[in-house]
């Protein structure tokens, strides 16, 4: 009786419901309630498992915290006493982060604004499926053809060895200008078109208008967009891994090399023994990842609160 | 300086930028396709990877990573369509419905690293199972989830309000409903994001590196026991997809074809990408089609 089809009578649909239906929806509700609560519980299990996991080097190790966070020295296994301090690392991810976000986003909003206001047609049948493809071109190609074309490019033409935060910086430039483009072009698009014929009626050309009118009243959705593709940024790992160089000074130029947080947790944590000190260290980093990834979903979900049209 | 020319200007930039990105993706592909297309033989796909020799294939990391995207989808699929189903229509605004969209909105953001380092902990460490297949598509499960969830609730809240109410009004369950009138609906939807996803979980890298591990035992395609250690099917087997094999030969790699095998790899991985991609594109618009135009 559960099996009923579309193609039963409306009469016999109305007879069908009776306490079996009443079950059937009890059993669907549940159902559906359970994978609510899995994404509940998956969220939850993440952060408690990796929080736990991640205070261990304080809390077992003795480590202590303010140290690990700005100490400049980081040296596991070396000669003389160990030492853990991953300010180096931090550096390195925001780095990464605010430079390639400040390329990605002018280039992505220029994108989203010619797709909604300069040429709709175009930006629909070419700029939207090659920023579709784009998107779908995995994190490890990126870091392969960084490894490939852009490091030899930068070692014969510009100071230092190729594996350089530049590099790095220009790779994620590249995976996030998607991404920002994407969310821009969305929040352009969802501007209501009163706004822009009020302006064209006041005699402002296209570009005041874009500049005066759009952009303002876009704007927290425009920094959503960035922020989210400074998030992506962040968080990746293997692409930037292949050409930043991975060492563990602070970079003195944008062409030394210089190492994120994700990089040296994708390095070491299959080779340092489980439950070791700098194992732990490891997974500490893992949960500062894990914090700043909140902290920029707080961040946008501050901005989509804050949103004007 | 004159507003009209300033708006020149910009009109110009503007369509820099547009070229910018178009000139980037050609170049992209052009890259990928043209160094790895004339390395991809049948022998390149049907041999096995070799860990110090030139002229190994990526046999079994293809096999690998169609078999965790299967895996993966069989678990994310139906959680991920329930959990819409529970969003779209179930969920009353208020603090709960809040704090749900909240862990989704988490879970959609996560770097992968840190579901790696989650798939790490739980599934191969606490539970012991070592390495796994299982436990790299349960990681990839976390990821993937909230995009099918965010894919299904559209698909259900762009189907005509008409349409439900009709359906309620014959009084007809909540439920019945759903099942008869909503999903079939917002099957050509759920459909394409769930081929969009299936790209994205092939080309994922970072969390598969410490969940399905790098490696991959010796198998025997003719052995169908899923049980069996050197069967293709044993889900409690490492496995090193394709992704993770560029990864690997690159940062790690002895074999003196590094290059070469790369190259190839990473194409594979384009064009599956890209079949994907189009796939969904394709069966989107024949479905719409189909549903727009009657039958």
């Amino acid at each position: 009786m559960a099996k009923a089809t579309v193609n039963t009578s409306a009469e016999d649909r109305l007879i069908l419901t009776n306490k079996n239906r009443r079950w059937d929806e009890v059993r669907g509700r549940s159902l559906v309630t359970f994978c609510a609560i899995i994404m509940i519980a998956a969220t939850i299990s993440v952060t408690v498992f990796l929080a736990q996991k991640g205070l261990q080097s304080f809390t077992v190790n003795n480590i202590n915290p303010i140290a690990y966070l700005t100490s400049t020295n980081w040296n596991p296994v070396g000669s003389g006493e160990a030492s853990y301090g991953i300010f180096p690392f931090i550096f390195g991810s925001l780095a990464v982060t605010f430079l390639s976000a400040l390329v990605a986003a002018p280039l992505g909003i220029g994108a989203a604004i010619f797709m909604s206001e300069i040429s709709p047609k175009f930006g629909k049948k070419v700029l939207q499926p090659v920023i579709e493809l784009l998107v779908g071109i995995p994190s490890v190609v990126y870091g392969f053809i960084g490894l490939v074309v852009l490091v030899p490019l930068v070692r014969d033409n510009l100071p230092g060895i190729g594996f350089s935060l530049f590099a790095g910086v220009v790779v994620l430039t590249v995976m996030i200008l998607p991404t920002v483009t994407t969310i821009a072009t969305d929040a352009m698009r969802s501007l209501p078109d009163s706004l822009r014929q009020g302006s064209m009626a006041l005699g402002a050309t296209r570009w005041q208008t874009i500049r005066k009118v759009l952009i303002p009243a876009a704007l927290p959705s425009l920094l959503t967009a960035i922020v989210l593709g400074m998030a992506r940024a962040f968080g990746e790992a293997l692409a930037v891994q292949m050409v930043i160089g991975n060492s563990r000074d602070i970079p003195e130029t944008i062409f030394d090399t210089s190492a994120t947080l994700t990089t040296i947790v994708t390095l070491n944590i299959g080779h340092t023994t489980y439950g070791s000190i700098e194992n732990n260290t490891l997974w500490s980093m893992g949960l500062i990842l894990l914090v700043i990834s909140f902290i920029f979903i707080f961040i946008v979900r501050y901005l989509s609160g804050r949103r004007k049209v | 300086m004159n507003s009209r020319i300033t708006d020149r200007i910009a009109t110009g930039v503007f369509y820099t930028i547009a070229a910018i990105m178009v000139a980037l993706l050609l170049y992209l592909f052009y890259f990928i396709l043209s160094n790895g297309i004339p390395q991809i033989s049948w022998d390149f796909l049907t041999s096995p990877s070799s860990a110090y020799q030139a002229g190994g294939g990526i046999r079994d990391q293809l096999f690998n990573s169609f078999y965790i995207l299967f895996i993966t989808m069989i678990i994310t699929v139906p959680l991920g369509v329930c959990g819409g189903v529970y969003m779209a229509e179930y969920a009353k605004p208020g603090k709960i419905t809040n704090f749900i969209r909240t862990c989704i909105e988490m879970l959609a953001s996560l770097p992968s690293i840190v579901v790696g380092l989650f798939g790490l902990l739980i599934f191969v460490n606490i539970t012991g199972w070592g390495y796994t297949i299982i436990g790299g598509a349960l990681a990839l499960t976390i990821f993937n989830i909230p995009v099918m969830v965010r894919v299904t609730e559209d698909a259900i809240n762009s189907v005509p309000k008409e349409q439900k109410e009709a359906s309620l009004a014959l009084g007809i369950t909540r439920w019945h409903t759903i099942k008869t009138v909503l999903l079939p609906y917002a099957f050509p939807g759920i459909l394409t994001g769930a081929i969009l996803a299936s790209g994205r979980v092939f080309g994922e890298a970072a969390a598969l590196l410490y969940t399905a591990g790098l490696s991959t035992p010796t198998l025997d395609y003719g052995n169908w026991n899923p049980l069996a250690e050197d069967s293709p099917l044993n889900i409690f087997r490492p496995a090193e997809t394709l992704a993770v094999h560029i990864w690997a030969v690159n940062t790690q790699g002895l074999i003196p074809d590094i290059r070469e095998v790369a190259n190839g790899a990473a194409a594979v991985l384009v064009i599956a990408v890209l079949v994907f991609n189009l796939l969904a594109r394709w069966l989107g618009s024949v479905i719409h089609k189909k549903l727009t135009a009657g039958k």
